[in-house]
């Protein structure tokens, strides 16, 4: 499978990724190459394979439903590039 | 005595101990080497004074009896992937400009609570996404091994920055992960043991993510010894991952008998690709003969499915990593680019604040998640993850460890294989097949090829039997033998 031009700009629209328009013609190019590559594995039989979502074969841990942490709105927001109050601030998106 | 940086980690924990030197004086010596190596790159952050602090620090506790580890007092790098409180954590990534963690990642802070001292921030492929520390932000890592002709070579990746300090001595030790081999890999390129243990045996909290099914960190070091007594600081068991192993870690250090007498090793025949070069193949041979001197039983064992292991794994990661990298909007932390709207301002961060192969893995990750596409090739990928763990767990039946080559190269020249993408992938092709299905694995130096440059054999265990692999590492070491290191050292 090759990817086209608009499918880069698709999915780049959907990783919020700004492409220039100059970029996504290389970039279906490189991408096409790549996932045709991967393609190999159709190869492989996995009829009625599972398929592997655990990598540790283990029960998960459990623990005490409790709070453990919080109340520290200043340490939370110490690296926000643009803050007002204890809030983060974004553009506007309500009319 | 020789130079203090001549000295590996339990040399310099025994020196320590006997009171030949105090923590302060060997860290001084490492703040001394490592501006003096600055040329290489391998620090993104030098943090010297918080390394005297501790250094001192440990001094107190050590005169008052009170020591904490056996690392009490060594100095180590940190790759810059590992969150560490109140200094700069990139990623090697202009879209983490300025973040300074307010939380020191579980792995560090066990390493700090042991009384190791932090020399810096390693740099690293960008969000380890790379194979030669060529996609940093912050530049490329210098191998301080140099070609035939004295050109610069790369590191390895990602964790190269780790990698290089550690063969130039400007660390004792440095922590890295790995993700398809990106502790083992640069280990072999340098000349250094790198040890990935299983997936869950050290926590992934507060480290920066990259593919969480894959992700594990790990130390890189001068020898065997090295890494079995930093594994053992690093790992435990932590509330804070769900997937970290409520097991107990066992003393690694106590493993290394030198005894592999009856030991069953396997030799994988799928992993004698067409074209590995003759001096891989030899030292892959005498790797299996050293064992077998040893007392060891070598036999030729089948996975059928490893060539299905980089591509698969080349839909796994990116997959992981667009889902994990959707955090870097501009609004938490890190880089902000304004926009119009909120979709703009998102757009504009992430175009200006990735890489050209950061972009191009989250790109794919979108692609084979979108919707039509996510059944032919994310679904199918783990179906044949599944296939590659059942090739493991077989042999394992009749197998106590497997031995193969770490890299299917020496260290090549900066700016090589920058071409096409999945050139520089097919370095990983020996250690993915570990990485999906979560084993540990060990890359230690077997000899040098006819440059002079290093190369790695690779051992593999059965999860969780990490005292395997460092038994079975420590012999070939021995049998290896391998003092050489690179000019200036």
């Amino acid at each position: 499978m090759s990817l086209d031009k608009e499918t880069v700009k698709n999915i780049a629209f959907l990783a919020r990724i700004k492409v220039p328009d100059q970029d996504l013609d290389p970039l279906a190019g490189e991408l096409s190459h790549i996932i045709g590559w991967v393609e190999q594995l159709s190869e492989v039989d996995t009829e009625g394979v599972e398929p592997m979502t655990s990598v540790a074969n283990m029960e998960l841990f459990r623990r005490e439903d409790v709070i453990s942490d919080g109340g520290v709105p200043q340490k939370v927001l110490a690296n926000a590039p643009d803050r007002e109050k204890n809030f983060y601030t974004v553009p506007k998106v309500v009319e | 005595m020789g130079h203090l940086t001549d000295l590996n980690l339990a040399e310099a924990r025994d020196g320590l101990t006997k009171g030949d030197f105090s923590s302060a004086e060997l860290t001084g010596a490492y703040i001394d080497a490592m501006s003096a190596a600055q040329d290489l790159n391998a620090y993104i952050t030098e943090t010297p004074e918080i390394a005297l602090q501790r250094a001192e620090a440990s001094d107190v506790r050590r005169k008052a009896g009170d020591v904490a580890g056996p690392m009490d007092g060594i100095p180590v790098a940190v790759k810059d992937l590992f969150g560490t409180e109140g200094v700069l954590t990139t990623a090697a990534s202009h879209i983490l400009d300025g973040f300074k963690p307010t939380y020191e990642s579980t792995v560090t802070a066990n390493l700090r609570d042991g009384g190791a001292v932090m020399l810096g921030k390693t740099n690293l492929d960008e969000f380890a996404m790379g194979s030669a520390n060529m996609t940093s932000y912050y530049g490329a890592v210098k191998n301080p091994w140099k070609g035939a002709d004295g050109r610069d070579l790369v590191p390895g990746g990602s964790s190269g920055g780790s990698a290089s300090a550690v063969a130039a001595h400007t660390a004792v030790a440095a922590t890295g992960t790995d993700t398809g081999g990106s502790i083992r890999q640069p280990a072999s390129f340098c000349g250094i043991v790198g040890m990935k243990p299983t997936y869950g045996r050290c926590s992934r909290w507060g480290v920066v993510a990259f593919a969480s099914s894959l992700d594990q960190a790990g130390p890189l070091t001068r020898t065997v010894r090295d890494a079995a007594i930093m594994l053992g600081e690093m790992a435990g068991h932590d509330v804070k991952d769900s997937t970290s192993a409520p097991i107990a870690v066992p003393d690694f250090e106590a493993v290394l008998s030198g005894d592999v007498k009856g030991l069953k090793v396997g030799i994988p025949k799928e992993y004698a690709l067409d074209g590995m070069p003759d001096e891989i193949a030899k030292l892959w041979q005498q790797g299996a003969d050293w064992l077998k001197a040893a007392g060891a039983e070598v036999r030729e064992i089948s996975l059928p499915h490893t060539k299905y292991a980089l591509p698969a794994y080349y839909i796994i990661a990116p997959a992981e990593a667009s889902s994990n990298l959707a955090r870097y909007d501009g609004v938490r932390y890190g880089l902000r680019v304004p926009g119009d709207t909120l979709d703009e301002m998102y757009e504009n961060t992430r175009a200006e604040g990735f890489g050209d192969e950061v972009r191009r893995r989250i790109l794919i990750g979108a692609y084979v998640l979108s919707v039509g596409f996510y059944d032919a090739y994310y679904l199918k990928a783990q179906r044949v993850r599944a296939l590659i763990a059942q090739d493991f767990e077989k042999v394992f039946k009749e197998v106590d460890v497997i031995l193969t080559p770490t890299a299917p190269s020496a260290a090549f020249g900066i700016g090589e294989k920058m071409d096409d993408p999945i050139a520089m992938y097919l370095n990983d092709v020996y250690t993915v097949p570990t990485s999906m299905a979560g084993l540990p694995g060990i890359s230690i130096p077997g000899g040098l090829d006819s440059d002079g440059l290093p190369l790695g054999l690779h051992l593999i265990g059965k999860p969780f039997d990490e005292e395997t692999v460092f038994r079975s590492a420590g012999v070939l070491e021995a049998a290896a033998n391998f003092t050489a290191t690179p000019g200036g050292v």
